[in-house]
């Protein structure tokens, strides 16, 4: 390396962190990114908010469309699922709905992928917790538009009515 | 050694001749304080979730297991640590389990469960003298703290309202039957019935003859 690239590098250098500093005096603690988590700056460090309460629902909860697995009304704090026990299957599986009063567990949960229809739930079915959650009382940071299939047909008729 | 057992039994045999009566019973009964003392700060001392954990067995085992559960940790701030569940509180059945408990020290010196893998494979076992322990007193350590005269059903919900009304309160259950690994992971249950041995759903008269639970001779 010669003294001129020497110099070259050096008077970069010095350019870039000037332009730096500028940006730094325009913008001394610029705003987060309008995220999930609004508010804040990029420097400031925000306390994540509380955890949501679980909600115990009494009853069922209605489907917001057929296929939705249903959500889980009840909580399931500590519950074990894995290779040794499944908590939820001691109340959900066929022999034990009788006394438990739970939901027996759909006959879908007893095929294979080959609709092969099992004894009991099938291996692929057997982690509960992957299509079905319980709910919090948590507020969604984003809004959703979804709407019922029977409230879009029902305005489709009142608007063939009019 | 026989002639030496002799003579302090000559000894101990005879009536004290130096000593006063009120000496020997001051003595008597001062040693009797330090001793009786002593045996039950020593009890106590062995009645510790410290003294538990002093072994590794239950430290990286059960210890892990029972932290982040309700037990350990909630909004109310009180925690039943090992001995509130795994020993009687009175006296008697106390000096029973800690008479038991020797069987743990034979384990402990020997090793029965001193890795990971040799725990997982006795857990099944180890699991079943607790649940027949708890069956067998009506789950007296839960009810310690969870009496069920004290339960406002009001706040209960429904399914447990329903199972508390009907059969911990006819007594057909106690807690342990519904409540099993609550506070520790629990071992394969595939042998094990998941609602304890008294499974209302064993119940022959719910199926007739066809209860699918008692056929092929496996109950």
């Amino acid at each position: 390396m010669n003294g001129r690239q020497v110099f070259s590098l050096a008077a970069a250098l010095i350019v870039l962190a000037c332009g730096l500093v500028t940006v730094a005096e325009q913008f001394p603690d610029a705003p987060g990114p309008d995220g999930i988590r609004k508010g804040g700056t990029l420097f400031e460090e925000q306390s994540a908010p509380p955890l949501a309460d679980p909600v115990n629902a009494q009853g069922k909860r209605v489907r917001a469309y057929p296929e939705q697995p249903p959500t889980i009304p009840h909580t399931i704090r500590d519950y074990q699922i894995d290779k040794n026990v499944n908590r939820c299957l001691e109340c959900h599986n066929r022999i034990q709905t009788g006394v438990s009063g739970a939901p027996m567990i759909s006959i879908t949960h007893f095929m294979d992928r080959d609709f092969q229809v099992l004894a009991d739930v099938a291996p692929r079915r057997y982690f509960c917790l992957q299509c079905h959650v319980p709910q919090t009382n948590a507020q969604p940071p984003v809004g959703n538009s979804f709407k019922d299939v029977d409230i879009l047909l029902r305005n489709r008729k009142q608007q063939s009515a009019q | 050694m026989v002639e030496w057992i002799k003579g302090y039994w000559h000894t101990l045999s005879r009536p004290a001749t130096a000593f006063s009566l009120g000496f020997l019973l001051l003595s008597g009964f001062i040693a009797g304080i330090i001793f009786w003392g002593g045996f039950n700060t020593a009890l106590e001392a062995t009645n510790t979730e410290k003294f538990c954990i002093s072994c590794h067995e239950m430290r990286d085992n059960v210890y892990e297991e029972l932290k982040g559960t309700i037990h350990w940790t909630n909004r109310s701030g009180v925690r039943a640590t090992c001995p509130d569940c795994h020993v009687p509180h009175e006296w008697t059945h106390k000096i029973a389990r800690k008479m038991q408990a020797s069987k743990e020290v034979w384990g402990k010196i020997f090793g029965t469960i001193n890795t990971r893998e040799k725990f997982l494979d006795k857990r099944l076992e180890l699991a079943r003298h607790e649940w027949a322990r708890l069956k067998a007193n009506d789950s007296l350590e839960c009810r310690n703290c969870h009496d069920f005269e004290f339960m406002d059903f009001s706040v209960q919900s429904e399914r447990a309202r329903k199972l508390h009304a009907t059969q911990l309160s006819t007594g057909k259950a106690t807690c342990i039957d519904c409540h099993r690994g609550i506070a520790h992971h629990l071992p394969n249950m595939a042998d094990e019935d998941a609602w304890g041995p008294d499974n209302p759903a064993d119940d022959a008269s719910r199926f007739g003859e066809d209860n699918p639970l008692k056929t092929e001779g496996t109950k």
